[in-house]
């Protein structure tokens, strides 16, 4: 029946405010083909594509992002308003880069060593591509190589770990350590998430927060990334009070 | 992949393999309703109204109609109840009645393609039944018993339902509009009715290609807590391949067994139908309500 009710709604009639909120309802309800067709038609308007993405996709998934937290919007929905985002994100991608807009941080995530859970790291990495961040997914089971090397290689703002194991969970603390033992540790801002963890254990192994689901994971990357960047620019250049 | 399509004036339904589970909502039936019997015969159709709508809107997906009741013009009221209920609700129906002559007249007056419900495997059965199947062009469910009776040997179960279908063929009736029934015995007097029925379904599915569809409820006749044992026999029914049972939607414990097994059989996409139907109602307050009043795809099962 789900056929029979779609509605048929012909984007192009649609004013600028009235298709970026049908975006928005578009996103919640996965809708990949609309979205987009969406984003090309706000492109052919003369919409930069940085305002594509803050006022439709990232807005939209700001909401989905919300219901999930709250329990109306369950994972299925949330893998096809994430399918239907990476629609728009793959017309936008080329164009963002061409403009040279800067992502508003980057993160590296991955699932730990030994565990090859990676439902609920997709879901973290689309929410944070979803409020703006320049995500490298570097998969599940990664060792501390691994690690290192895209921490190296891409020099993100946040390292994101995931673990849904207990008997993985304890090598969040061996890739923090690491980090630190060579002098690394403050260059980035880590999160720790999956099922079996909590603020304690978060706590426990160093990290800088524990984020309890995608919509958390967002919020938080945002809000501690702006914090460091306001502590750096109240700061004179130099070594830092954290470090 | 068999589809069985049955449908009314105005909505069609699949009963098909790896296709969301048809439930055929049983209410409508005066076998062991005292007082329905009594109304029905007087003329008085009002309990046969408010269980239809009660059935669609409990979810089911199809309705079965029967007036057997002893002593009274079958014929005139199985029509009269079909005409009745197409009036009021678009489910397309199962014409049942073990007279022939009222299968007949339910057929005149149906809108759409019934399933005929039903035919056995007795040759004088199959030699009168058929012909008005094809006549009307409607589906029909097969129950693989005949001249001998249910056989307790699913070997020869499966021999009846696969003769009726090779007759059907005869009259022009494609195996895809047959459904079988494998005759579902009481648990609690027959210990491997169960086991028996899982093996029937996977090999009428497997080898003769068929839906297939039964009375779920008589597997949990005589037992305490009755619609947890049918509910459960219904998802194993259906892990084991069966498509359709005549039964009640409004059974809460067969309901959820039906729609959790649609989605462990990943028959339900993205868990559509699931979801939309356990959604906490209050979650999300005023937004959530105009919001779902916008949505251009609302989850659904069929």
């Amino acid at each position: 029946m789900s056929d029979d009710d779609y509605d048929e709604i012909d984007l192009a009639s649609l004013s600028d405010d009235e298709l970026t909120k049908q975006m928005h309802d578009d996103l919640y309800d996965g809708l990949a083909e609309e979205i987009i067709e969406g984003t090309t038609i706000l492109l052919d308007r003369g919409w930069g594509p940085e305002k594509v993405l803050a006022e439709a996709l990232v807005e939209g998934m700001r909401i989905v992002g919300i219901d999930f937290r709250d329990g109306i919007l369950f994972v299925p929905e949330v893998l096809l308003s994430a399918n239907a985002m990476k629609g728009g994100m793959a017309i936008l991608r080329p164009l963002l880069a061409e403009t040279g807009a800067e992502p508003i941080g980057k993160v590296v995530i991955g699932t730990v060593k030994g565990d090859i859970h990676d439902i609920g790291k997709n879901l973290v990495a689309m929410m944070l591509e979803g409020a703006g961040f320049e995500v490298f997914d570097i998969g599940i089971n990664s060792d501390v190589d691994k690690y290192l090397a895209a921490l190296e290689e891409h020099q993100p703002d946040i390292l994101g770990l995931s673990a849904l194991l207990t008997t993985t969970m304890p090598y969040m603390k061996v890739v923090i350590d690491t980090l630190a033992a060579k002098g690394l540790r403050e260059k980035y801002i880590v999160l720790v998430g999956g099922a079996p963890l909590n603020e304690e254990f978060s706590a426990a192994i160093g990290a800088d927060a524990y984020c309890r689901d995608a919509a958390v994971a967002a919020e938080m990357a945002k809000s501690m990334i702006l914090a460091r960047r306001n502590l750096r620019r109240a700061e004179p250049p130099g070594p830092s009070v954290a470090s | 992949m068999t589809n069985t399509v049955i449908s009314s004036a105005s909505r069609e339904v699949v009963i098909g393999f790896d296709r969301p589970f048809v439930m055929i909502g049983e209410r409508i039936n005066p076998t062991g309703r005292k007082l329905l019997a009594e109304e029905m015969k007087a003329g008085d159709f009002s309990r046969v109204e408010a269980d239809a709508i009660a059935q669609v809107a409990g979810g089911a997906h199809m309705l079965d109609v029967n007036a057997g009741i002893p002593l009274a013009d079958e014929p005139a009221l199985l029509a009269r109840a079909i005409q009745l209920v197409q009036a009021i609700t678009d489910v397309p129906l199962s014409i049942d009645s073990s007279i022939i002559a009222a299968l007949e007249a339910g057929l005149a007056v149906y809108q759409g393609k019934p399933l005929v419900n039903s035919v056995t495997g007795e040759d004088e059965v199959l030699e009168r039944v058929l012909p008005l199947v094809a006549k009307y062009g409607a589906a029909v469910v097969a129950i693989s018993n005949d001249e001998t009776g249910i056989s307790m040997d699913p070997d020869v179960r499966y021999a009846v339902a696969k003769k009726i279908v090779e007759r059907a063929a005869d009259h022009g009736i494609p195996y895809s509009d047959i459904v079988v029934d494998p005759l579902v015995m009481p648990i609690g007097a027959l210990g491997q009715a169960g086991q028996q029925a899982f093996k029937l379904i996977r090999r009428l599915r497997d080898e003769l290609k068929v839906n297939t569809t039964c009375g779920a409820g008589n597997v949990s006749f005589g037992l305490p807590n009755r619609q947890v044992i049918t509910g459960t026999f219904l998802a194993m029914a259906i892990g084991a391949g069966m498509t359709s049972a005549i039964t009640n939607p409004l059974h809460a414990e067969i309901k959820s067994a039906v729609m959790a097994a649609d989605v462990l059989s990943g028959n339900d996409g993205d868990c559509a139908a699931w979801i939309k139907a356990n959604r906490d109602p209050n979650a999300g307050g005023a937004d959530r309500e105009a919001r779902d009043a916008r949505r251009r795809r609302r989850p659904a099962g069929q």
